[in-house]
């Protein structure tokens, strides 16, 4: 921060330097849809910190998007991008992985997209430990089409289709994600940058199914229905409210409305992933007949 | 250029048409395969299962058909040719993301082993009433290519077109067997690779930083980029400009939506086939397809015994249609019957091809069997008497 509290970002920009994540931008899109305050722009920010530390190709980066105000991620970042249909980001991503499979592939879009339409998608890319990278920015909302609820709004919350508040028990993504077999679990808010930063270097080189949740405020639509103040309010929330604890069990870290957020990295294991697992077995069941044995055999000697 | 010898199965083969359609679709390069259990589609995807690990393909069982089409989208843009196969309920669950295919501009081929429907209807038992599902099925203006193959032969045959047409006019394409097609097992003969053509991707050669995804020319189809070439391109489902960056305006859609038809419409002389027999100077033409063409030719052998003039036409493509033969022949003759295993659909094209030139008659069938050619006979007896 400057000494008036100015961000140096916007001090870079009102005196036409360029943004330091700028080259990971298309800046010919410029400006985004997002609101003010709006935490999607932070998690963005947080993959680009990790790219450039990695030292990345970003030739080999794909990310793909489903539906909604986190699917406008895709349009934004200056790699190959795909935006998709609504929740179908998850397979899209397995075939452009398994074509290719020296692409690194990352799903990045919100809640309503990976765990309502697309939760099917979800569990069985888990399952299969799939070898991509899954983020979830988690809002508790539907913020595209204007704030109704989701799969992960807290009991009791307002939206636009519970005006009496939420009756439904909303899922934890982190414990769906855990059981159903992800190699890496970890939760985070917009407020963790740092901390989000690491967990995205940790997934970029981690094999198999990785999925990181952030929790976002959504000051537009979810704060302002249930009353939570400004952005900075939630940001202030998040601070006094969130409990760092790594390895935590994450069927314990359920949201509850008003409650503390359980943060941390709660699963890092070492599943094969579905192609390691096929070529394993299929080289063992057919030997040299199995067309990938020989590029294993080579890739093996190099 | 020629077909990798890797994935062809040169010989003599006797065949349903599900497993030749998978020859097919190994023979020209297929190389991605999700799909999910449907009846009568199955074997296609199990004889894939068991031909991928030797050719080098990735076969997945994905969660729902869904989940299939969009792999094999997804796939595409990471470098392979890539299949789905499904019948009528997968079907109707891979629209949306047919229309994605057709937005991105996504070489794909999606078979369909038609059976009875609507809903569940019937399994096991043969249905041809998704041609226009084919045509019209997700939402909003696009085209669409579709074979009809009559056997197992034609399987292998239209199966190696459609992959071909897929990656010409970057667009997906549908391979309407029917149940009776599809398990029927007759003789396939499958010819050596360097006597299959493939065509192609038309993949960019822009220098890098200066590459417009839908950028086009005279033939309307863009060059293609496939992920990690390093364009660093974007696309997108919502309406894009050349860039392929979204664009809500009037312009813009004006821009993307026509061309995307007209890419198909102005090349349809390339795509469209038919058999024709004996049309010039018939009084009635027989119009059918798939299963329905064959069981047509008895009928008409019994039409020709009672010193009626009848010709015959085959759509080998249903989409694009016949339209300018149609019209031609329209002209010239009493009437058209339409065979079909539905109750009116390519009829009401066939309809709309003649303007009112002649009489078009349907004989339809509700599904579950093939016609009984005696009562193809009688629409075909209704037809010579037309003025």
């Amino acid at each position: 921060m400057s000494p008036k509290g100015i961000p140096e970002a916007v001090i870079a920009a009102v005196s036409g330097e360029e943004h330091p994540i700028a080259p990971f931008l298309r800046m010919d899109r410029m400006p985004h849809i997002w609101c003010s305050t709006c935490g999607i722009g932070t998690t963005v920010k947080a993959l680009a910190a990790a790219f450039e530390k990695l030292g990345t190709d970003l030739d080999k980066v794909a990310i793909v998007s489903g539906i909604g105000c986190t699917g406008r991620v895709a349009g934004y970042v200056r790699l190959d991008s795909f935006h998709t249909t609504h929740g179908r980001p998850i397979p899209f991503a397995t075939g452009l992985k398994l074509a290719n499979p020296e692409l690194d592939v990352i799903v990045f879009s919100g809640d309503g997209d990976l765990v309502a339409i697309g939760g099917n998608h979800f569990i069985h890319a888990a399952r299969r430990n799939m070898d991509i990278k899954v983020v979830c920015v988690n809002n508790f909302i539907y913020g595209m089409t204007g704030g109704q609820v989701a799969p992960t709004t807290p009991l009791t919350a307002l939206t636009s289709t519970t005006p009496y508040g939420n009756a439904e028990p909303p899922f934890n993504l982190c414990h769906l994600a855990a059981a159903c077999g992800a190699n890496y679990v970890a939760r985070w808010t917009a407020l963790h940058v740092r901390r989000l930063t690491k967990a995205f270097t940790e997934i970029l080189v981690k094999p198999g199914f990785c999925f990181v949740e952030i929790i976002t405020p959504c000051s537009t639509l979810y704060a302002r229905k249930n009353r939570l103040g400004t952005g900075l309010d939630i940001m202030k929330y998040y601070h006094d409210n969130t409990v760092i604890e790594h390895g935590a069990d994450p069927a314990e870290a359920d949201i509850v409305f008003g409650g503390p957020i359980i943060c941390g990295k709660f699963v890092e294991r070492d599943r094969p992933t579905w192609l390691e697992y096929q070529d394993q077995h299929l080289t063992e069941r057919l030997g040299e007949k199995y067309f990938r044995a020989k590029a294993l055999q080579e890739a093996c000697e190099r | 250029m020629k077909a990798d010898p890797v994935g062809v199965r040169t010989g003599t083969f006797y065949l349903d048409g599900d497993r030749a359609a998978a020859e097919g679709a190994i023979a020209a390069g297929c190389r991605f395969f999700a799909g999910y259990p449907i009846t009568p589609s199955t074997e296609c995807a199990e004889h894939i299962s068991e031909r991928f690990p030797e050719v080098g393909g990735i076969f997945i069982q994905m969660e729902d058909e869904i989940a299939s089409i969009t792999a094999i989208i997804g796939a595409a843009w990471g470098g392979a040719r890539s299949m789905t196969v499904t019948s009528g309920p997968g079907v109707s669950l891979m629209m949306e993301n047919i229309g994605l295919a057709a937005m991105l501009e996504t070489p794909c081929v999606v078979a369909n082993v038609q059976r009875g429907g609507p809903s569940t209807g019937l399994p096991t038992m043969v249905g041809q009433a998704d041609v226009m599902q084919a045509r019209w099925g997700s939402h909003g203006d696009y085209e669409i290519i579709a074979y009809s193959p009559q056997s197992p032969q034609e399987a292998f045959d239209f199966t190696v077109k459609a992959f071909n047409m897929a990656e010409k006019y970057r667009t997906p394409v549908m391979v309407l067997l029917d149940e009776c097609v599809g398990h029927m097992v007759e003789k396939v003969v499958i010819p050596p690779a360097d006597a299959i053509e493939v065509e192609p991707r038309r993949l960019t050669d822009a220098a890098k930083g200066e590459y417009l995804p839908y950028a086009y020319g005279d033939d309307l189809v863009p060059d293609m980029a496939e992920a990690g070439m390093g364009y660093r391109f974007h696309v997108t489902g919502l309406t894009h400009d050349e860039r392929g960056y979204p664009e809500m305006s009037v312009r813009c859609q004006d821009w993307l939506v026509p061309r995307l038809v007209a890419k198909i419409r102005q090349s349809a002389d390339d795509i469209v086939e038919f058999d024709e027999e004996n049309a010039d100077g018939a009084d009635v033409v027989v119009v059918s397809y798939g299963i329905s063409a064959r069981v047509s030719r008895m009928a008409i052998d019994l039409a020709r015994e009672e010193g009626i003039e009848v010709g015959f036409f085959r759509l080998r493509t249903i989409w694009p249609f016949p339209e300018k033969r149609i019209a031609e022949l329209a002209k010239k003759i009493k009437a058209f019957v339409v065979v079909e295993i539905n109750l009116g659909q390519i009829f009401y094209e066939v309809e709309r091809c003649a303007r009112g030139q002649c009489e078009t008659l349907l004989s339809p069938h509700a599904g579950g069997g093939v016609h009984d050619p005696e009562d193809i006979l009688k629409v075909i007896e209704k037809g010579a008497k037309a003025k």
